[in-house]
């Protein structure tokens, strides 16, 4: 590690980071709230894929809208290149915005229906109130519709008339289009078929080489983030459970490894007899005093169930929040 | 902007469409060229000629006053219209806007709008147009202010859930993502989005509003005599029904023609928009 | 003789043709997995098998569905409704929509063999408890009395299976029975339903585009390409030696543990549109070995070295 400016070599510093929402406390309802993102700290290296990996609920989407600041954090700091976000006046803000940029899960709904791909490319430099004249114009969308291996005449094209996979094209397009150094890809391939969505990989794994990208993958799937990220955090209920400091790194905590285990290998001479979990997932508005997991947790006892394990490293970057890791 | 009108042709080939638009394109025309179309003037007395029966001089016939009662619808084209047209577009500039605000500000200011747009929304428009008119005293500026307020509740309710959809889609997101402020989002992505249904909405409430105009001028409350307006000339009519039914009749069935043809059109348009589950969410 | 033999059939809905020859087998006791991605036909061959079509106003032009000697094409709804739930019984996708939110679980389950197998109240409701903790749901007289939205998505999943179960069926056809779960709970569900299938001898149609899951639970696979059969071989084969190159590829998207950055590629193009299919072999356009004759002609669905493969140039 070479001695860089005060930001170092993270891109991104989330600290202690949490984000409540609250709902009822309408008529004749009690207000509860939940912490869909429950005292997150986490570093994005730059120039690295940083994986977010867990199941509906654990508040993976949250984390991605608060480190872009889409979201107000209750608690906790976003710092972006040492610049803390939450400080950033409105204008500071859009003008940062060009730096940091996000691919959405959903390309079928990313785009504005009524928005030509070539008027979709060129609104990210009409609300930064950067005028271009009409070959500038064609210009710039000519290279991003090509830097994303689309066919220039999807132009005048809308939305609906373009496949999932090149609606997808054209999200990453436009998040590009700004030239950000930092991209939160939010489940970009999960609506897309298997064969589009290792396009789409592919087609990131080259744009971070050529461009210099730090990526955010947030991801359901395991065998994808283990594949494309340099780290993998795993997520449980709002939580960071571990930190696996590359692909092969094998995981020590219940549930990081019952997510493995859950993970079909398109092998049929390996396949698994899966260990049953017991229990269901606490209800998000369940206050947990101990760990999230234990509830679930074949290995969970009395100090699970009350105190809840701190993030701990175990050497090489590899960090984990359990009373019992797996040997 | 050329693909605007795109629903507006196809909702025009089709039978309902072609044979409503026809007719309101003659009621509109009546309304712009009365004193060219007119065969007499509207206010020209002729009481000997009283109540005359349909005749190749007078086609519709004549009126308790003498006057030609074709002419007279002609130009009661006039007063309907503009009374229906005005009031319903002030309502639906107006419901836009604070619908559009209201869902995407949210807080108190969209609690307000709601309660007042659910309290006027569970009365019927006539009685809330009968009621300001009491308060303004009759004429056709009232009844123009009248039935605007009268259809406020509906466009903003249809308005406030059309963008409380759409400011959830990912592209408001997105865009939100790339620096864009709330002015971009509402005026470029939300409003624009959420135009047709409340238009097509529009289009129908300006059919209802005809109805509600003629109501107001059947009880005197509409324009003053000698302006023609279709409801107070079948009010006039009433007195006459057994021995001149058609000051009754023909008025009507301008009334009925004109209406049933804006709702046939508003069908169709619906139809070509493929917007009639955007509709049924209010 | 296979339980369920489907012969070169073809459908069509309105002008469009979404299936042309699928060809398949399962015989009892088998779990055969049905590949393939988004227009790729899949869930309309169940929907052939299940007699839905005409439902969705489709209908079957040519071959024949013999189901245990009993030739399903034209059977009469009222014969087929016979079969549906108790002979063949279907697992959809989406377990919001296959309970009734209003009723509860335990008499949906119960309503099953009550109809289906004649049995009394008390038989009835003793063979759904019997079933819920066959699917290893806690507490199942609870669950008996509780209502569909008290669940979590992965439990009414299980309960779907246990309906599916409850006349004794041969058959079983799953679409994409996980495909709206989570992970863990989409292993868990997948091992529960694989060993009950296995335990009571039944056959299953799985339906899903997770070459993970077929790897996992399947039999033999047929992978379908909009709207045919690529391929349809033994499990092992499938995998070990693809004879299609469209299986091969898309057994390759899938990454595996410790696969090289950068060596996922994906299929280039995308999906072909049902009303712009390419002439020829529908893959040919996202094909690396495609030559003039795969332009050119249809290759037919032939026996290869093992399994069937329609590819004119797979010499395997």
């Amino acid at each position: 590690m070479n001695a860089l400016d005060a930001s170092g070599d993270n891109l991104v510093q989330i600290t202690d980071l949490t984000r409540e929402f609250s709902s009822g406390g309408g008529f004749l309802k009690p207000r509860r709230t939940m912490r869909a993102v429950n005292n997150v700290s986490l570093d994005v290296p730059r120039g690295k894929v940083t994986g977010v990996v867990g199941e509906s609920g654990c508040g993976k989407s949250t984390l991605a809208r608060l480190v872009l600041r889409l979201l107000e954090a209750t608690k906790g700091t976003v710092t972006f290149d040492g610049k803390d976000l939450s400080t950033q006046s409105q204008a500071e803000m859009r003008r940062l915005r060009r730096r940091m940029q996000m691919v959405f899960q959903d390309p079928y709904s990313a785009i504005d229906p009524r928005y030509t791909i070539r008027r979709a490319l060129l609104e990210p430099f009409q609300v930064q109130g950067e005028a271009k004249s009409a070959s500038e114009a064609k210009a710039t969308v000519d290279e991003l519709i090509s830097m994303v291996g689309l066919s220039p005449r999807m132009m005048a094209s809308f939305p609906h008339q373009l496949s999932g996979g090149q609606k997808q094209r054209v999200g990453i397009a436009r998040a590009l289009a700004l030239r950000p150094s930092f991209l939160v890809l939010d489940e970009p391939t999960a609506s897309l078929d298997v064969s589009i969505q290792a396009q789409i990989i592919d087609l990131l794994e080259s744009l971070k080489e050529e461009l210099g990208l730090t990526y955010l993958f947030i991801s359901h799937d395991l065998s994808l983030v283990r594949y494309f990220c340099d780290r993998v955090v795993v997520m449980y209920l709002g939580r960071l459970v571990e930190i696996l400091p590359g692909a092969g790194a094998r995981p020590r905590h219940h549930y990081a490894h019952a997510l493995l285990d859950s993970n079909f290998e398109p092998d049929p001479t390996r396949r698994k007899v899966v260990t049953m979990l017991g229990g269901e997932i606490p209800s998000p508005f369940a206050k947990i005093p101990g760990c999230a997991f234990a509830a679930r947790c074949p290995a969970a006892n009395d100090l699970c169930m009350r105190e809840r394990p701190p993030l701990t490293d175990l050497g090489n970057g590899h960090m984990i929040a359990c009373h019992n890791p797996m040997d | 902007m050329m693909a605007a009108f795109e629903p507006i042709k196809t909702a025009i080939r089709s039978p309902r469409g072609g044979a409503s638009a026809a007719v309101l394109l003659l009621v509109v025309a009546c309304a712009l060229f009365a004193p060219l179309i007119a065969p007499y003037a509207y206010d020209i007395q002729n009481l000997p000629g009283s109540n005359a029966e349909p005749s190749a001089a007078h086609w519709m016939g004549t009126d308790e006053f003498g006057r030609d009662l074709m002419s007279r619808i002609i130009y009661g084209a006039r007063t309907s219209l503009t009374v229906a047209v005005t009031a319903i577009s002030i309502s639906v500039v107006a419901g836009l806007s604070l619908g559009a605000m209201a869902a995407y500000f949210g807080g108190w200011f969209d609690r307000t709008v709601t309660a007042v747009v659910d309290l006027t929304w569970s009365f019927p428009e006539i009685l809330i147009a009968l009621i300001l008119i009491a308060i303004i005293g009759p004429g056709v500026g009232s009844v123009m202010v009248a039935v605007s307020i009268a259809y406020l509740a509906q466009f903003t309710r249809l308005t406030r859930a059309q963008i409380m959809a759409l400011k959830n889609e990912t592209f408001v997101e997105a865009t939100t993502n790339l620096g864009a402020g709330h002015f971009h989002i509402i005026f470029r992505h939300l409003l624009p989005n959420a135009l047709a249904p409340v238009i097509v909405a529009g289009m129908l409430a300006t059919g209802d509003a005809i109805i509600l105009e003629a109501t107001l001028g059947f009880f005197g409350l509409g324009a003053q005599p000698p302006t023609p307006s279709w409801g107070a000339m079948m009010s006039s009519g009433t007195a006459q029904i057994f021995i001149a039914p058609w000051i009754i009749i023909f008025p009507g069935l301008a009334i009925a023609m004109t209406v049933i043809s804006i709702n046939l059109f508003g069908d169709a348009l619906i139809e070509a928009l493929d917007i009639r589950n955007r509709l049924r969410s209010v | 003789m296979a339980l369920l033999s489907v012969q070169s059939i073809s459908v069509s809905i309105g002008k469009l043709n979404p299936l042309d020859g699928i060809t398949f087998t399962i015989d009892k006791g088998e779990i055969l997995g049905l590949v393939g991605e988004s227009g790729s036909g899949k869930s309309l061959t169940a929907m052939c098998v299940m007699g839905l079509l005409p439902r969705i106003g489709g209908a079957i032009t040519k071959g024949s569905i013999v189901f245990d000697g009993c030739e399903l094409i034209g059977l009469p709804e009222i014969e087929f409704r016979r079969l549906r739930g108790k002979r063949i019984a279907l697992i959809s996708q989406n377990p919001m929509t296959s309970l009734d939110p209003i009723i509860l679980i335990g008499a949906q389950i119960d309503q099953v063999s009550k109809l289906h197998l004649g049995l009394s109240a008390e038989a009835a409701k003793a063979r759904s408890l019997d079933l819920i903790a066959q699917l290893r749901i806690p507490e199942p007289a609870a669950i008996h009395r509780a209502y569909p939205h008290q669940l979590s998505g992965g439990m009414k999943q299980r309960i779907v299976i246990a309906m599916a179960l409850a006349a004794d069926p041969d058959l079983i056809v799953a679409d994409e029975p996980t495909t709206a779960l989570d992970v863990t709970i989409q292993a868990q569900i997948i091992q529960i339903m694989v060993e009950l299938v296995r335990d009571r001898g039944l056959a299953l149609m799985l339906i899903t585009h997770d070459m993970g899951v077929v790897a996992q639970a399947c039999d033999r696979v047929v992978v379908l390409y909009s709207g045919r059969v690529a391929e349809m071989n033994a499990i092992g084969e499938i995998f070990a030696e693809p004879k299609h190159p469209y299986t091969r590829e898309l057994i390759r998207c899938i990454p595996r543990l410790g696969q090289e950055p950068g060596s996922l590629k994906g299929i280039p193009g995308t999906v072909p549109s049902i009303i712009d299919y390419p002439d020829g072999c529908r893959f040919n356009p996202r094909c690396g070995d495609a030559r003039e004759l795969c332009r050119a002609q249809v290759p037919a669905l032939e026996r290869k070295s093992s399994g069937l493969a329609a590819c004119h140039f797979s010499e395997v």
